[in-house]
């Protein structure tokens, strides 16, 4: 996020897209609730009437995946109208002239066609974005989860860079990450295209600092290889796998080609807390440690960086995950694992991190701050982008729509796409286990919109094959107007309705982000 | 929410002590901040102050009667007397009233973070001899087979805190109030089970409640567990959100989750999975001990030694045989910094290359 969590009650126009917020970060919704009480407008752009899109000022329930569409429609218009910050884009923007060329042929009239929501909301969505003083943009995975992900993004980048709606209180890009260390993950460097502190491999003067450090002078400059890929190539070019913490083979698109992909390893070494689906596949489980047993560190969505505590002594024998990757490492001769404590491991990582080099295992369990925190005096920094960009100036990005990787025909007429739900949480490996969580949601279920169930032939409860191009699965019908007619929704939650049998028909191509959020299916009864 | 001091600064006499306060401060947060005991029980920071209990009230000069100081705002040259014997005695009389009310004054503090207002506050004013026994408002709702939430409204004191925070905090207005007085009541919309509302079992009517009418069933299933409670301070394991939690242990069980206050990123508010999600971690399906396995497919409990050198043999095998290109690490968005950091290093370290991902991308 650029803005801190505490902006959220601040804006005077909120626009959420592609956010299911009030089911996935619900105490983040309540900042939104309390600006709406204050007065504030709400924009919701979300194909799903979510509980946010009933409070919202204007609903746009647009087509799955045509997000790009409608925020060029949008930035057209605010620049028609002449809500621009012309100071803002002069001062701190590029590209600017071309942008504003380009913009002037996606007319709401052109962008309603493929969103399918009516030009005048559209039109009026962009009046209030434009005219907030400020405007907050608030998004999730159903932003970035599309083959067109970058470019989703890019498009919100370009209506705050053209409002001038960037380091302002209230303001700001702001994606809500999805899981309690996710952002952490990434400052961490475990993500193929950066190093710890987010600088990127192709990086000389990085890639020689790591090189030295990690003792590793043949280290890669370049060379990226995201999991897509790597599962890909398993039992081609990839052999081994070291796996923590993650149900890979439930939570990742396209379940069949993933359990087959792991199974073709020759060593697979799996950290866990549970038997999984994933460690199932494993030669090797190693128990770790859990949340309320493990002390650590990890950074909430606003780049906030926390202690985590430990609270009660772990079951059997299970260690830390650091532990048991230092023994691994130590076994193989790779220096520089002898650590002996948590801290150990994380003053490393602020010692070698330009993001993290204020702070340390001492101070973190002193205070939380906001990330760039470079000198140990720093205060943290809760908003970016105040006065000057990192990178210089922000450019605009002059970019165009493109269709999902997979779009509706007569053979798979229907629209499907994914999410959360509030009561349970990613693969249920720990909700599943919270007692009393069944007493709200047991099963999973196809929502679908109640005219489409009349037109269908289903009734509440009624059991349905769904099938993709990709594989089928069984699951209960229940109509709901959160759907829109022709559009149905799923969580992937349930290991016992693999909604991941379905999905992953494309990939962004910088990202290699998979397109979760929509693909095509086709409906038929089923005997359950 | 009190509406924010501004710089404004102003001067009041508190007890006879000049005090500095800002425009837009209410007596009591003066008087917070110059560490002066006011009782209250309808009050929550959090929340636009309500003035119903009336216990937090204190003298000013030049007005007849005792204001409620949660509610009067202060005033330059205003002076205030925080307590004197006759107040003390109002005081008193008032919790007299509430305590004889109650079918039960000390509650299990699992029931709640607010459970035990109501009383230190009768053992601090000695109240807990009941002169209006017999009367009672509120009844309890036990037919409520929610697994979260205990509603036991005989001991409601009609604070409306409940009520307030579900609405002002939550913005759910999942809780409403019927009748007036001695018949108050605090229930959902048509009297329902809490499921069949609007009710999202964030669980903050239950931390906010001051009394334990409303409780933490889960908490209390560890009631008669021995030991106290110890509170540890982390972060909640679910959203990218990062409540502050604080976990209540009973000598090795985790016994259930209380909001922390002030956490940064939540300020007390939890949702279901914070408040609710913890005992995932002492499940009996835990991994215990390492697993080889075996050629017929069966796993095999193992020593760390031996599960070790087996998982690093086999990253040995496939590095001389396939070349450091071969081997790939995924990185977990749920574990800590210190797994992630190792994870990379691991492989960055080990193999020279940047084959390393998260589930970021799924
Ligand atoms: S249930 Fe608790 S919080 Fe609600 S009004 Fe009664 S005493 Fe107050
Ligand atoms: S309590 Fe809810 S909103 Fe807060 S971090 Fe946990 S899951 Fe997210
Ligand atoms: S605390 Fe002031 S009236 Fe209740």
């Amino acid at each position: 996020m650029s803005n801190p969590l505490a902006d959220m009650a601040k804006p005077d126009v909120i626009f959420c897209i592609g956010t299911n917020m009030t089911e996935c970060h619900p105490v983040a919704a309540t900042g939104l609730k309390k600006a709406i009480a204050r007065g504030a407008s709400l924009v919701v752009a979300d194909p799903r009437r979510t509980r946010l899109a009933e409070m919202a000022d204007v609903y746009l329930p647009i087509r799955v995946g045509s997000d790009v569409a409608l925020l060029l429609a949008m930035a057209h218009v605010i620049e028609r109208e002449g809500l621009i910050d012309r100071a803002f884009i002069e001062n701190r923007t590029e590209g600017w002239e071309e942008w504003r060329r380009h913009l002037k042929a996606f007319s709401p009239e052109w962008a309603s066609a493929i969103c399918q929501v009516p030009p005048v909301d559209i039109e009026r969505a962009a009046l209030l974005y434009g005219r907030g003083k400020p405007s907050g943009i608030y998004y999730t995975l159903g932003i970035t989860e599309h083959i067109c992900g970058v470019d989703n993004v890019q498009s919100l980048c370009n209506l705050a860079l053209m409002t001038g709606n960037l380091g302002v209180e209230g303001g700001g890009i702001n994606p809500m990450r999805g899981q309690n260390n996710i952002q952490g993950c990434g400052d961490c460097g475990a993500e193929t295209f950066v190093f710890p502190g987010s600088v990127r491999i192709d990086d000389a003067a990085a890639r020689d600092k790591f090189a030295q450090a990690y003792q590793r002078p043949d280290l890669d400059l370049g060379q990226p290889m995201t999991k897509v890929t790597a599962l890909q190539e398993c039992g081609k070019s990839i052999h081994a796998m070291l796996i923590d913490g993650e149900n890979t083979v439930v939570s990742d698109p396209d379940r069949i080609h993933c359990e087959h992909a792991l199974k073709s390893l020759e060593h697979l070494v799996v950290i866990e807390i549970f038997m999984t689906e994933t460690a199932r596949l494993a030669h090797v489980v190693l128990p770790a440690t859990a949340w309320a047993e493990t002390e650590g560190v990890a950074t909430n969505t606003e780049r906030r960086v926390q202690r985590l505590r430990a609270a009660v002594p772990p079951p059997g024998v299970a260690k830390p995950d650091w532990w048991i990757i230092s023994q691994i490492a130590r076994r193989l001769d790779v220096p520089g694992f002898e650590y002996e404590s948590a801290g150990d491991v994380f003053d490393e990582l602020c010692s070698l991190s330009p993001t993290y080099g204020g702070l340390s295992w001492e101070r973190v369990s002193r205070e939380s701050l906001n990330w760039p925190v470079p000198t140990p005096d720093h205060p943290g920094t809760p908003m970016l982008h105040v006065g000057e960009f990192t990178n210089g100036r922000g450019k605009f990005r002059v970019l165009g729509y493109r269709d999902p990787a997979e779009v509706i025909d007569s053979e798979y007429p229907v629209w499907l796409t994914t999410g959360r739900r509030l009561q349970s949480y990613h693969t249920r490996t720990q909700t599943g286990r919270a007692s009393g969580i069944d007493y709200l949601l047991s099963e999973e279920s196809l929502e679908i919109h109640p005219q489409d169930a009349v037109a269908w032939g289903f009734r509440d409860g009624d059991w349905a094959k769904v099938t993709s191009r990709r594989g089928s699965v069984k699951i209960k019908v229940r109509a709901t107007e959160r759907s829109p007619r022709g559009t149905v929704f799923a969580s992937f939650s349930f290991a016992d309705v693999p909604v991941n049998n379905l999905t992953g028909s494309g990939y962004d191509p910088t990202t290699h982000t998979a397109e979760l959020k929509v693909c095509a299916v086709r409906i038929e009864k089923s005997s359950g | 929410m009190n509406s924010a001091p501004s710089s404004v600064r102003s001067i009041l006499s508190l007890d006879g002590q000049e005090i500095q306060f800002h425009d837009g401060e209410t007596i009591y947060q003066v008087a917070r901040r110059a560490r002066r005991e006011v009782p209250t029980l309808c009050y929550d920071e959090r929340l636009e102050a309500f003035g119903a209990c009336r216990l937090c009230v204190v003298e000013v000069e030049g007005m007849r009667t005792p204001v409620a100081s949660c509610t009067t705002k202060a005033a330059p040259g205003m002076k205030v007397r925080t307590t004197s014997p006759s107040i003390e005695k109002h005081r008193r009389t008032l919790l007299e009233l509430v305590v004889s009310e109650n079918r039960q004054v000390e509650v299990n503090p699992l029931r709640g973070y607010a459970s035990q207002e109501l009383t230190t506050l009768a053992d601090r004013y000695r109240a807990r001899n009941g002169r209006f026994q017999g009367k009672q408002s509120g009844r309890s709702h036990r037919q409520d087979d929610n697994p979260f939430i205990l509603r036991d409204y005989d001991l409601c004191i009609s604070c409306y805190r409940c009520v307030r925070v579900c609405a002002e905090q939550e913005g759910d207005y999942a809780i409403s109030v019927r009748n007036r007085g001695f018949a108050t009541q605090i229930t959902t919309e048509f009297d329902h089970k809490l499921k069949d509302s609007a009710c999202t079992f964030c669980g903050q009517c239950v931390q906010t409640c001051p009394t334990g009418a409303l409780a933490d069933k889960k908490a209390m299933r560890a009631a008669d567990a021995p030991g106290e409670i110890r509170k540890t301070r982390t972060i909640c394991p679910y959203c990218g959100v990062g409540c502050s939690v604080d976990l209540m242990t009973k000598g090795d069980r985790l016994v259930g989750v209380q909001p922390a206050m002030d956490g940064p990123a939540n300020q007390g508010a939890l949702c279901i999975k914070g408040q609710f999600a913890f005992d995932f971690v002492q499940h009996e399906d835990r991994l215990k001990h390492p697993l080889i396995r075996q050629p017929d497919g069966t796993f095999k409990e193992a020593s760390w030694e031996e599960a070790l050198d087996v998982a690093a043999e086999g990253f040995r095998q496939v590095l001389r045989k396939q070349g450091r290109r071969a081997v790939y690490g995924i990185a977990s968005g749920r574990a800590p910094h210190e797994a992630a950091y190792t994870m990379q290093k691991f492989i960055r370290a080990g193999f020279g290359t940047h084959y390393i991902d998260n589930c970021s991308r799924a």
